[in-house]
């Protein structure tokens, strides 16, 4: 076993990358993700890779762009405002079926917003976030160690589904400090990349390429891609539940919010209530199934988030009508308190439930 | 008998789909012809933009990547910084380099990136359907500005040899006109230049080729030649701006 260090979620990424073997990082400042590109620059070099601050988030999804298409482990690291001018980038990624680690810590917004913590990037980061249907794959780590984890899984989901990845952290995940253990217990695979642009030296020439003007030709790049999203929501769905087993009502969150939500469930045991948590790891795919599984065991649930209500969507879909769907959130860089949340879980289960007219055809 | 001309082994058999006497065609075959002088067609990769030249990938027999509109200096650094033993070059019209794309050559420039840069100044949006360009002349007309270019509302056309000639990034600039039998053998000596200067490690080399676009300007191959000379080197001066 190896030591644990106090580090910052931020530096965690960081050694998580290199231990991916990461082989080129660009990037732009932005709080609160700066000890990101800074780390980078010192640590790349160290092990021979490339570190490049770029002139634009623009430019730095675009050179990730072109050392992916080289076959290079590539990454780039931002903050809500920054992401927003990726999401170009990620489009043209995502259509060339090109792998790319993508992290952006979160903060609040719209606009300019704020430093502070934030979750309201949710729907840019699952629902594609640029133009056309394409998707990020997405997860959520929600503690130092899983900063450090999430990065060799987020280049091995990238290089098997050749497709960007988007590591989704918030302001408290990024800046917070904890003893993290930078082990090796991973396996790094190698992906073979015939497709790579990196010289046509003793085979054909390799195309990197978007555009397909023939409606057939293009259509048949969007089903492609979609049966990849279809395998990555039969096989890449992560959760964790905790004290969901004879819950009535069930927490659903990510990142720091899901932390906070854990501490809200064992207060809530602790005066008898039957609260559980479902901690969503994976943001996409999205755990429908278990959660239409839990709805038709009777639970309601909760959505808490740092955001006017985004996530809370795709548990409502999931869910599809058969119980409640209730939603706690704060907005603009403030963090729900437990005791805020307790509050609503009181309320929530003095309420009588709502059943639908689904569930209320099953009793009859 | 002598063989004087025949297809560059840069070219695939792909026939150019451009218009007659387009000057894109000229200048793919150039690049063509110094990929195989040089012998790295096997280790070039080409950056190819949004415009007229947006199939460019159908033609050069290197490998090749599409970029976004402006993005080709970025995405060129990203595949030189990774594979520095490779040959990369962008290739980019003047609302793609010199407009929405201005930010990423300024900088490729700047940081004087080890890549080629072939820039079509065209003074036209050719592909969009002959829309002012930041390279559009003052007086010259489009379908953005019907009545000419007035610099009181549309400003003036923008210098990019000599606006990087002051960074001390680049290694290379030179601008040139092939409209003529010398223009035209200035043209290929300088485009072999730049990519010498790349397998060199001089650092960025930047050729731009003042182009006709007898399809938006609405002139034969010919007239669109004399206009280049007449009235585009009066903004445009063709010459060495940076050879370091
Ligand atoms: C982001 C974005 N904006 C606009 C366009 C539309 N567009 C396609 S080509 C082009 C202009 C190309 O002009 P230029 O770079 O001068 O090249 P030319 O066609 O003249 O060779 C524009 C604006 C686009 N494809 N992407």
């Amino acid at each position: 076993m190896t030591d644990k260090k106090l580090m910052k979620g931020n530096i965690a990424v960081c050694h998580g990358a290199i231990a991916a073997n990461c082989d080129a990082f660009f990037g732009y400042p932005i709080t609160p993700q700066n000890e990101i590109p800074e780390k980078m620059s010192e640590l790349m070099p160290q092990h021979g890779r490339v570190f490049l601050q770029a002139e634009s988030e623009v430019a730095a999804i675009n050179m990730v762009y072109g050392a992916a298409a080289a076959g290079k482990r590539a990454m780039t690291s931002s903050s809500s405002p920054g992401i927003s001018l990726k999401m170009e980038g990620l489009s043209y990624i995502a259509a060339c079926e090109l792998p790319c680690v993508v992290v952006n810590v979160q903060r609040g917004g719209p606009g300019l917003g704020n430093t502070l913590p934030g979750q309201a990037d949710y729907f840019q980061a699952v629902k594609g976030g640029g133009h056309g249907d394409y998707r990020l794959l997405t997860i959520a780590p929600w503690s130092v160690q899983e900063c450090y984890e999430f990065m060799p899984l987020a280049f091995d989901l990238a290089d098997r589904y050749r497709n960007p990845v988007m590591v989704l952290m918030d302001a408290i995940v990024g800046q917070m400090i904890e003893p993290v253990e930078l082990h090796a217990n991973f396996e790094i695979h190698e992906y073979p990349k015939p497709w790579a642009t990196n010289g046509a030296r003793g085979r054909a020439r390799n195309i990197i390429n978007s555009l397909w003007i023939d409606s057939a030709v293009m259509e048949d790049l969007n089903n492609r891609l979609q049966a990849k999203y279809e395998q990555a929501r039969r096989h890449e769905v992560r959760l964790w539940e905790y004290r969901t087993g004879d819950a009535e009502l069930i927490l659903v969150a990510y990142g720091s919010t899901a932390r906070i939500c854990r501490t809200v469930v064992d207060m809530a045991r602790e005066e008898g209530m039957p609260v559980g948590l479902l901690r969503l790891i994976s943001l996409f795919p999205f755990p429908e199934r278990e959660i239409n599984a839990l709805a038709k065991q009777g639970a309601r649930f909760l959505a808490v988030e740092m955001s006017a209500g985004q996530m809370v969507e795709d548990v409502r879909l999931a869910v599809n009508g058969l119980t409640d769907v209730g939603f706690y959130g704060r907005t603009g860089g403030s963090v729900p308190t437990p005791a805020e949340i307790l509050d609503r879980v009181r309320e929530t289960l003095h309420k009588p439930p709502v059943m639908s007219t689904q569930a209320r055809r099953e009793v009859s | 008998m002598q063989k004087v001309y025949s297809r560059p082994k840069g070219l695939t058999d792909a026939e150019f789909a451009y218009c007659a006497g387009c000057f894109h065609s000229v200048a793919h075959r150039m690049i063509a012809e110094v990929m195989e002088e040089l012998d790295i067609i096997d280790r070039t990769i080409g950056v190819c933009p949004v415009g007229c030249a947006v199939f460019m990938y159908e033609y050069m027999a290197c490998d090749m990547i599409e970029a976004a509109h402006g993005r080709a200096p970025a995405v060129a650094t990203g595949v030189k910084r990774v594979l520095p033993d490779r040959i990369v070059f962008s290739y980019q019209g003047d609302g793609d380099l010199a407009s929405i794309g201005t930010a990423e050559i300024i900088h490729a420039a700047a940081r004087g990136e080890n890549i080629t840069v072939i820039f079509i100044n065209n003074t036209t949006y050719g592909m969009t359907g002959g829309q002012m360009a930041p390279t559009t002349l003052v007086g010259q007309k489009s379908t953005t500005c019907p009545s000419g270019r007035d610099p009181k509302q549309a400003g003036y056309p923008l210098r990019v040899c000599e606006l990087l000639a002051t960074l001390d990034g680049p290694s290379y600039i030179e601008r040139v006109a092939p409209t003529n039998p010398a223009g035209f053998n200035r043209t290929k000596k300088a485009i072999r230049k730049a990519f010498e200067n790349q397998l060199e490690g001089k650092g960025f080399s930047l050729v731009e080729i003042l182009s006709n676009c007898p399809t938006q300007w609405k002139m034969s191959p010919i007239e669109s030649l004399k206009w280049i000379d007449e009235h585009m080197t009066k903004t445009f001066p063709p010459g060495v701006f940076v050879d370091r």
